[in-house]
């Protein structure tokens, strides 16, 4: 069964008319080519595979595209300012050394966007947890927590 | 004179990329018309299949062929990413793309091709195999008992491999003690997850040669293993490697790429796709060997080690994979730490049905350690010595040399590690509140461990590395290297020792994201913890030959003698007046346009290395735990290396968190289980293996001991695998100081910690 939908990402207005098995990931990474977002275990295990959908971060894998219907996503591609300067969170990351293969680095800044929404002046412990659904193998995550205090200090004056 | 580039924390080339989600890796990269394999397990562990009934399968719209045994080369091929080897007895050849005869649960049986990717998985699913079973064995016991089938032809006991090294003479060393320890030692099967999965593409190129895009550690090494495995000429084949999400030693066996290429030739050169899921990975890829160690020690009252004997039995799995060479280098690591007058160390590695083992970051050394600082932990708390005096008193000398192969040590600075280390962890002031905690349910602990580890694979195998670097028009400087960059940031320190040896900032060299066979010069790519040492050789090489030709050229156009000529911050200068000549940029100009001398400067180096150089290392844990639940908390940890002059601090403190995290999962969770009814895997998927979280590691502290090292570039030694060599060590060993005694498996499950306190309080057996 196929069913249209009206989905906003980044800002770009979709009309699509897909069928309602294919996830979220498969709409963006397939038909849209935002290959920024990553599919790791595809079950909604790993986190590589996050999106901002009206503001929340959800697996995408995990996350039927129909379901996606008359609302507002945002990917990795649509982060960063449409000059390309980047997020304050995405310039963090690079800054203090949070990326290493780069494969859970999009979904972890999208997770991490969505946290200093929720929670702007998060403690350490409080960073872990908001992360804790991104997995990562490569960093041992102290420098992925260490960027994202330091934008939740700059944030609140330094 | 000072280094400028080189200790420097310059931001890695591919960070604002990675951070956009514009890094391409193997899925993303866009291939016209491309059809979707998917793999049909076997649904046994051990037997042969009697018949494949595919025409079910057949019948799902949208599948285009069905590949089976038949289909394909009969020809065996070896899977591990080794260099070749023109010397007999290599590696072991023992696998074929798709098989008949069943080894694991999972082996591949079968392979679909179809229009999507869900036609390919419906399909896989209708393939059924009618087996002929034979008993299998989870363990090594059952493999080795006598009458046992045989997994391989002509393999006997299953036993694949059963050699000794030695030293001096044991039975003289232990005569010489005046305390004798023994005990056993046991790890278990952990798996790499890396957060990208195996993904692979092929197809037939416009020159009739096949192409595969591949998620690899080892394009060069793979694109010889395709020829091997499709029996054509190695030339005819094409790797190429784009960013790679992780790979940990996983990456360096050839796992899909021969079948993916297969479905391509069987479908007329047409694109196919191969992406295997998560549960594939964690099961029917590479894992970890499980090692059983026994330990025999021989020690004198005042502490020094007179003798030491050990037995590895280590579990390869399925297949051979790099086989032998995990458990066999257990002699060189154990030689190379402590000082043993008199060492024998016997290894056998041994065929089970069980994942096949292969590559993991450490390569057998975070096994071996654990059960040598184990064993170190337990002399130390018998003779009532201190666990600091005891190791300093008995490590190798720097200078040493290495028992087994005569290489020197030529820096070691391990005990520097641990004194330097236990300051900056604050050891005496957790100990003091440890040792005050040790009534309550929540008693502290405190562990350490130190490693040996050797960089690169000389002498044991060829070590090889090439580096092109091409002046481009305006100065800069274009870096080809066939060495694989897969997360762990080898090419910004690469790019770094181009730089400092050309006289550039490191921004004025460019590195590539793809390593592809026709392009990148030979390199036999990422493992052993080689890059930066061995093809940081060839790049320093390679930049001081386009240096002197740079010098050379200003002089052909500046009429100013070379022998006076350095290159400074990308300007030519005169050595004698101090005057910048002219910039590299103006120079360039001339290189490539004028009319009468143009030449373009390019320098190119394949460097053979003949040296191995030693990181060393120690790892401190503070751990809580829990007496009523068996919760291990880990409160703190730190790690001290040598691992000689550190390139890029930023990036290496990275590496060696990431190892420590890693470490984390190996000591107190990660457990790959088989179901003893089938033997089938039971938690291949991360909710039932569970990795650590950004909960579970602790606040990490690094340490640098920097010697410079005479052989490695800039006096760099191997960083990648060293972090993850002792951190399990240390934190069994704060753990068993926490309850007051030992236990001597990993991990230290809550469970098992539970079981161990019930069992020794009621006075039963305290090992588990």
């Amino acid at each position: 069964m196929r069913k249209a939908i009206n989905v906003e990402v980044n800002g770009k207005a979709h009309e699509m008319f897909v069928d309602e098995r294919l996830s979220l990931l498969e709409l963006l990474r397939d038909e849209l080519q935002l290959t920024g977002t990553k599919q790791g275990c595809g079950v909604g295990e790993c986190g590589a595979c996050a999106v901002l959908v009206d503001g929340k971060a959800v697996d995408s894998c995990i996350y039927l595209a129909v379901w996606a219907d008359s609302r507002k996503v945002t990917t990795i591609e649509g982060i960063a300012a449409t000059d390309g300067t980047l997020s304050d969170i995405q310039e963090s990351f690079v800054e203090s050394g949070a990326i290493q293969c780069g494969f859970c680095t999009p979904g972890l800044v999208i997770a991490a966007t969505a946290l200093l929404d929720q929670q702007p002046e998060p403690s350490r412990a409080q960073i872990r947890r908001g992360l804790s659904g991104n997995l990562c193998r490569c960093t041992g995550y102290s420098k992925i927590i260490d960027a994202v205090e330091n934008v939740a200090k700059t944030r609140n004056g330094g | 004179m000072k280094n400028k580039v080189i200790g420097d924390s310059v931001p890695r080339w591919d960070a604002r990329a990675k951070v956009c989600g514009r890094a391409d890796y193997t899925a993303d990269i866009p291939v016209k018309n491309a059809l979707h394999g998917k793999i049909v397990r076997a649904g046994i562990a051990h037997g042969r299949v009697l018949c494949l009934d595919i025409e079910d399968a057949l019948r799902v719209p949208g599948v285009v062929k069905i590949l089976t045994p038949a289909d394909l080369p009969k020809t065996k091929f070896a899977t591990a990413g080794h260099p070749y080897s023109l010397e007999p007895g290599g590696d072991v050849y023992d696998k074929n793309i798709l098989t008949d005869y069943v080894r694991l649960y999972g082996d591949e049986i079968a392979a679909v091709i179809a229009e999507t990717p869900l036609a390919a998985a419906v399909a896989a699913e209708k393939v059924v195999a009618r087996y002929e079973e034979l008993p299998f064995y989870l363990t090594t016991e059952e493999a080795m008992a006598d009458g046992a089938v045989e997994l391989h032809e002509g393999v006997k006991n299953n036993i694949l491999a059963d050699t000794t090294a030695s030293v001096g003479d044991v039975e003289q060393g232990f005569a010489q003690a005046d305390h004798i320890f023994e005990s056993e030692y046991q790890t278990q099967i952990v798996q790499h997850c890396h957060m990208e999965n195996q993904a692979a593409v092929a197809y037939q190129d416009a020159d009739g040669r096949w192409t595969c895009i591949s998620s690899t550690q080892i394009p060069h090494i793979c694109r010889r293993i395709l020829g091997e495995a499709l029996e054509m000429p190695w030339s005819k084949f094409r790797v190429i490697k784009p960013f790679i999400g992780g790979g940990f030693g996983n990456k360096q066996d050839v796992i899909i790429e021969p079948l993916v290429v297969a479905m391509s030739m069987a479908v007329g050169g047409r694109a196919v796709r191969l992406e295997l899921e998560g549960e594939e990975v964690l099961a029917y890829t590479r894992v970890r060997h499980a090692i059983r160690y026994r330990s025999k020690v021989g020690v004198t009252k005042d502490g020094r080690i007179t003798a030491w004997q050990m037995d590895a039995v280590s579990k390869t799995g399925a297949y051979a994979s790099h086989g032998h060479s995990i458990a066999a280098k257990g002699a060189g690591i154990l030689s190379t730490l402590y000082e043993i007058p008199n060492m024998i160390y016997r290894s056998r590695t041994v065929l089970t049905n069980t994942g096949n083992a292969g590559a993991m970051r450490g390569y057998g050394v975070p096994q071996i350690t654990f059960a040598i600082e184990a064993m170190t932990e337990k002399i130390c708390s018998a003779l009532n010595m201190d666990s600091f005096e005891f190791r300093l008193k008995n490590f190798k000398k720097e200078g040493a040399p290495h028992p087994l192969n005569g290489i020197p040590m030529a820096t070691n600075k391990v005990a520097d590690c641990l004194t330097q280390g236990k300051a900056a962890f604050g050891w005496d002031g957790k100990m003091a509140a440890a040792l005050g905690d040790k009534g309550g349910i929540i008693r502290r602990g405190l562990g350490v461990a130190a490693f040996s580890y050797a960089t690169a694979v000389y002498p044991y195998s060829l070590e090889i590395a090439g580096c092109r670097l091409t002046m481009n028009q305006d100065g800069t400087v274009k870096m080809m290297v066939g060495a694989t960059e897969i997360g762990q940031g080898s090419d910004t320190g690469l790019i770094q020792i181009a730089a400092e040896t050309l006289g550039v900032p490191a921004e004025m060299v460019y590195a590539e994201a793809v390593t592809d066979t026709d392009i990148a010069p030979f390199d036999t790519g990422c493992y052993a913890s080689r890059q930066i040492y061995v093809t940081g050789m060839a790049v320093a090489k390679a930049a001081q030959e386009l240096k002197d030709k740079i010098c050379r050229a200003a002089e052909q156009f500046y009429k100013i003698s070379s022998q006076v000529l350095d290159i400074e911050d990308a300007y030519i200068i005169n050595t004698t007046t101090g005057d910048r000549v002219a910039s590299l940029g103006d120079l360039a100009l001339y290189t490539y346009y004028d009319k009468a001398r143009a030449r373009t400067l390019t320098a190119e180096v394949s460097n053979n290395c003949h040296n191995n150089s030693y990181p060393m290392g120690v790892t401190f844990a503070e751990v809580e735990v829990d007496t009523q639940t068996g919760v291990v908390t880990l409160l703190s940890m730190l790690n001290a290396h040598d691992s000689g002059v550190i390139i890029n601090p930023l990036l290496a403190e990275g590496q060696v968190e990431g190892g420590m995290g890693m470490g984390v999962g190996f000591a107190l969770g990660e457990d790959l289980f088989y179901d003893t009814k089938t033997g089938a895997p039971l938690n291949n998927n991360l909710l039932d293996y569970k990795i650590p979280t950004a909960m579970d590691v602790p606040e990490l502290g690094v340490l640098f001991v920097q010697p410079v090292d005479p052989y490695g570039p800039f006096g760099a030694k191997g960083l990648g695998e060293p972090p993850l060599c002792s951190p399990a060590a240390a934190i069994r060993n704060a753990v068993c100081q926490a309850l007051g005694f030992e236990i001597d498996s990993l991990p230290l499950t809550p469970g098992k910690v539970f079981a161990a306190i019930a069992a020794h309080r009621s006075g039963g057996e305290a090992n588990v």
